[in-house]
């Protein structure tokens, strides 16, 4: 019925036997696609898991270089990488980790000449991007080409994710109509991200997407999940769709994509 | 007035407007978004928007991941 060599049977037993899982959902995990923008603090622990997981192809976008700032929490790079391009960074070792999950390299950043025939391939993008403009272009792309799309973000000790099906949920627009002000958000430089704090917000992202992929659970769908680290609380948020969202809501007001310049905002991922 | 403030019991002394309340709170209005009662209150409707007794309120804050933090050459 399945078609696992003895080495895969032996790799993914732990899925297999899960109920929610088993060989049919382990199958589906090998041929999904899933798209990772920013190989960064967020993005690190989710292809981590992903790969592990056995998602068949994995993509990565980002067009940052390692820099030493960036060990104390974007753990697929190591010191020895300092200068190399991320995407290949994380190709070296998510390639290492599973050879079954093929990693697609993309050396770009995000807009809105590229995302589109980015985004295409793929059955579930995940936003790990550490700025505004990225944000809300991924999201509006997302809901353009209706693709699932599992957001999350970091701040300090603070995290939150919510998963967003376009035509279904609401989407990050409906919460947050517009980017702020530059400048109005203190950036992880200027304000502190504690490292495992993005790792904690990676992993459900990659439990996110599974369970996407795999119609299982209770996605955080309509839900903004928040994450306290320093109360160690989650709580969740309900959060509604606009009926006026300029563009998940059945007359958009957005119908192409916009590049909103923030320019001491970064392509790299968190 | 009682009202309920991201999933906590919290006392404000009179009907007051979403404005007056972030201002009470100190968060600037741009750095976030308003629910109440599980609709999202408009930006412009902060001034206008009377928060009531028994009021289920979430602020949700911009949570970006950040700007630039590295390579600030680049």
């Amino acid at each position: 019925m399945f078609h696992f060599s003895d080495e895969q049977i032996e790799r993914y037993s732990r899925h297999i036997i899960l109920p929610h899982v088993g060989g049919k959902g382990q199958e589906k995990l090998l041929e999904s696609k899933v798209l990772m923008i920013g190989a960064g603090g967020l993005g690190s622990p989710a292809a981590y898991y992903l790969t592990a997981a056995g998602i068949g192809t994995l993509g990565l976008a980002d067009d940052d270089a390692v820099d030493r700032s960036n060990l104390q929490r974007q753990i697929l790079h190591f010191t020895s990488d300092l200068g190399a391009p991320k995407t290949r960074s994380a190709a070296r070792k998510l390639a290492d980790l599973n050879p079954d999950c093929q990693i697609h390299q993309h050396s770009l950043r995000v807009d809105s000449s590229n995302i589109l025939d980015l985004i295409d391939p793929y059955d579930v993008i995940l936003d790990g991007t550490d700025n505004f403009p990225a944000r809300f272009l991924i999201n509006d792309a997302c809901v353009m080409a209706r693709k699932p799309l599992i957001h999350a973000g970091v701040f300090r000790f603070e995290g939150q994710a919510t998963t967003i099906i376009p035509g279904e949920t609401p989407c990050y627009r409906c919460v947050f109509p517009e980017p702020p002000p530059l400048g109005m958000i203190p950036s992880c430089q200027e304000a502190g991200i504690l490292g495992c704090v993005a790792g904690i917000m990676g992993a459900i992202q990659a439990t996110e997407a599974i369970k996407v992929l795999l119609k299982i659970g209770e996605p955080l769908l309509g839900k903004l999940l928040i994450f306290d680290a320093l109360a160690m609380q989650f709580r969740q948020a309900a959060i509604p769709r606009d009926k006026e969202c300029a563009i998940c809501s059945d007359h958009p007001t957005i119908t192409q994509l916009i590049d909103y310049n923030q320019s001491c905002d970064s392509a790299g991922g968190e | 007035m009682n009202i309920t403030l991201n999933g906590k019991s919290r006392e404000f002394s009179d009907s007051i407007t979403v404005a007056a309340m972030l201002a009470e709170l100190q968060l600037h209005p741009q750095q976030v978004a308003v629910e109440v009662n599980r609709e999202i209150v408009k930006r412009d409707q902060f001034e206008i928007h009377q928060v009531n007794d028994g009021d289920e309120i979430e602020i949700l804050r911009f949570v970006g991941g950040g700007g630039k933090e590295d390579n600030n050459d680049r």
